[in-house]
């Protein structure tokens, strides 16, 4: 398993460097340019003079390299220097935000809580609620609980986000003023009160998220559980005389979490990619907030690095899903 | 077999009555029971303590129904099912659940169920964890004794399932029943998925464990020459219905019902010279559906020997000899034998 795990870890090297060569050439190739935003009052060339000054004189094999040992050792070593107080990278140009200025990482940085708490939190309580649902569902295939089940899932999965955003806003928010409709970065979470507000604030974009992920997992759960519930070794564990606690739990249970484990392993990289919908609709500044401004704004070095990032969250979580798969379950060895 | 398989003593061990076990047909938009599946209509039989009644009839007669539902794995439509002073058919589940130990079941496909996730001795020590208070030592001897006792290495006892050849996860399927000293044991065709070879390797494990352990097996098979080797009864089914019932050698020698006649015909003999000579008698058409099954007896539809009555009426089983009977309308009681043509 240890050699399986490093051996993919050194293949995904090359998969990486592809992957962000072919983004930034997407980059490239895409139209538009940083400063055509800016006021058409400047003269054509103090607007050079800018593009110039934002690196983009160079040719682009060159910025490429560039952004590569910027990714890789700059941005890193700074890390490090944060970290330890130490001072290796002195100096060295970082990635920075045609935006702002200011450091993609930093950036990065100050907006990863808030989608980590808001979008991971739902991905949780998703996968929480999903998994009973998915039980109980194909324990009882086809009575009252499974059938509305069923519908509760295919609402949750083809309602698109934005619809189910807007209207809890317009029950919760405008209605029935239970809820804020706005999530507020600046609170500080420091007493009861604050915290309540918290997660009073958290509670419409967690619902609408929640919803859509435990429509996905739970259904996922029940196949997967039906598959297993009329196995042979499950009427085996019946004439053991085994209890149907037992039955469900250890003996159905476990078999089929194996596929259930994997798809919730390849969801997280999405849980940091953030929900780029759900943030705007609920005015969450996280990441995929991040993205789309940044996309807006033709900051290509901002593009560039979080897709980046995500793509290698992809790898990493594919490979946790095959390691996961070899440990749940025994038929599969690696070695 | 040396004890007389004739006649089951007085006391039968295991005993069948009246046995049905109908499957609802659902269908339309709301799932309305629009008919039913008579998988098991109607069986009843006994087994003497220490025998093994073979249980034989071609694939979809409802052979591994009835050991199921003898076993409740299935839950029966009607008729009862005793196992010793047991009443199983009416046994809530927490009572059920404490007779399991004596009664257990060998099942068909040893690959599909042995639980993947579980080793060789979390498997055979399960129903010692449910139903015992053995120690963790003394459930590890059991474990190791059990698997001794099928032919299996001790060291194999921390492997998973798929480490394993067919004949020797059948064996541990064997040693899982005999964990917890069952008096009775339903073998679902134990051999069926197996090779020739090791089939009569689990066959003599069979025969060996019911000597050492005193037990008393239902032999689930579509295999005749298997059961004439390891039964001492034999009942054939039909559709649900069991249409002979007779000791091994007074079957085999001479079969009443022209269901049991057609079945032996097709069995290769290994004599060449008698091969040769072997007639068989060749049904044709298919199997009635169970859900649409024949007016009058089951078999009307494809017996060579049909008359008129038997598309009209369902002949009764007779008891023609003691431990033997034949439900066929061509088959007289003891009392008129002669008088219709008894093949």
């Amino acid at each position: 398993m240890l050699t399986f795990t490093l051996r993919r870890l050194l293949l995904s090297i090359p998969t990486l460097l592809a992957i962000s060569l072919v983004i930034f050439l997407i980059l490239e190739l895409a139209p538009g340019d940083p400063v055509a935003s800016m006021p058409l009052t400047i003269p054509p060339e103090v607007r050079e003079k800018i593009r110039e000054s934002l690196g983009l004189g160079a040719p682009f094999h060159v910025r490429y390299l560039l952004w590569l040992k910027a990714f890789f050792v700059t941005e890193p070593l700074h890390a490090l220097d944060a970290l330890l107080g130490t001072d290796f990278a002195a100096g060295s140009q970082r990635i920075l935000s045609f935006q702002s200025r200011s450091p993609v990482f930093d950036i990065i940085a100050e907006r990863l809580p808030q989608t980590l708490t808001v979008v991971g939190m739902a991905y949780l309580i998703g996968v929480l609620i999903a998994v009973p649902i998915g039980i109980i569902s194909a324990y009882r295939q086809y009575s009252w609980f499974d059938q509305i089940g069923t519908l509760i899932a295919m609402l949750g999965y083809s309602v698109p986000t934005f619809f189910t955003g807007v209207l809890l806003i317009v029950v919760f928010s405008v209605h029935l003023g239970w809820f804020p409709s706005i999530y507020d970065t600046t609170l500080v979470v420091d007493s009861w009160d604050s915290f309540l507000l918290q997660v009073r604030q958290m509670t419409l974009p967690v619902a609408v998220l929640a919803l859509y992920n435990a429509a996905q997992i739970s259904r996922f759960m029940r196949a997967s559980m039906l598959d297993n519930l009329h196995q042979d070794y499950v009427r085996t564990a019946r004439a053991k005389g085994m209890g149907e606690r037992v039955v469900v739990f250890v003996h159905v249970l476990r078999n089929s979490m194996i596929p259930v484990v994997t798809v919730v392993a390849l969801g997280v990289p999405g849980v940091f990619g953030g929900a780029i919908i759900t943030e705007q609709v609920f005015k969450v500044n996280g990441l995929g907030q991040l993205l789309i401004t940044a996309i807006y704004g033709n900051d290509v070095p901002m593009v560039q690095t979080l897709t980046f990032i995500f793509a290698i969250l992809i790898v990493l979580f594919n490979l946790v899903a095959d390691v996961l798969y070899g440990l749940l379950d025994p038929r599969i060895r690696y070695d | 077999m040396a004890e007389p398989s004739a006649a089951p003593a007085a006391a039968p061990l295991v005993s069948v009555r009246d046995l049905k076990v109908h499957f609802p047909i659902l269908s339309g938009v709301f799932r309305r029971r629009t008919g039913a599946v008579r998988a098991v209509d109607g069986v009843s039989f006994d087994i003497a303590a220490g025998e093994t009644l073979g249980l034989v009839g071609e694939s979809g007669c409802g052979k591994s129904t009835t050991g199921r539902a003898m076993l409740r794995l299935v839950e029966p439509t009607a008729g009862t099912v005793r196992i010793g002073d047991d009443d199983i058919t009416t046994a809530p589940p927490g009572h059920l659940r404490r007779l399991r130990p004596a009664m257990q079941m060998v099942f068909q496909d040893p690959q599909a169920s042995l639980n993947p996730r579980m080793t060789v001795m979390d498997i055979i020590a399960e129903p010692l964890d449910e139903h015992t208070r053995l120690s963790r030592a003394e459930k590890r001897d059991k474990v190791l004794d059990l698997m001794d006792a099928v032919g299996l290495s001790a060291d194999f006892a921390g492997r998973y399932p798929h480490a394993f050849s067919g004949g020797q996860r059948q064996r541990i399927g064997i040693a899982r029943a005999l964990a917890l000293n069952p008096r009775f044991i339903v073998c679902d065709e134990p051999i069926a998925a197996l090779d020739v070879s090791i089939q009569a390797q689990v066959v003599n494990l069979l025969e060996d464990l019911q000597a050492r352990f005193g037990l008393t097996y239902l032999f689930i098979s579509h295999d005749l020459s298997m059961v004439r080797h390891i039964a001492d009864r034999v009942a054939v089914m039909y559709l649900g219905h069991i249409v002979e019932i007779a000791p091994r050698d007074d079957l085999f020698a001479a079969p009443l019902h022209p269901y049991t006649e057609a079945l032996l015909s097709a069995v290769p003999e290994h004599d060449p010279a008698a091969e040769a000579t072997r007639q068989r008698i060749i049904l044709t058409g298919d199997v009635p559906s169970p859900a649409r099954p024949p007016a009058g007896c089951a078999f009307s539809t494809r017996c060579p020997k049909v008359q008129p009555v038997c598309r009209t009426t369902a002949p009764a089983t007779v008891v023609t000899a003691p431990g033997r009977a034949v439900a066929c309308h061509l088959v007289a009681g003891p009392a008129a034998a002669g008088s219709v043509g008894a093949s």
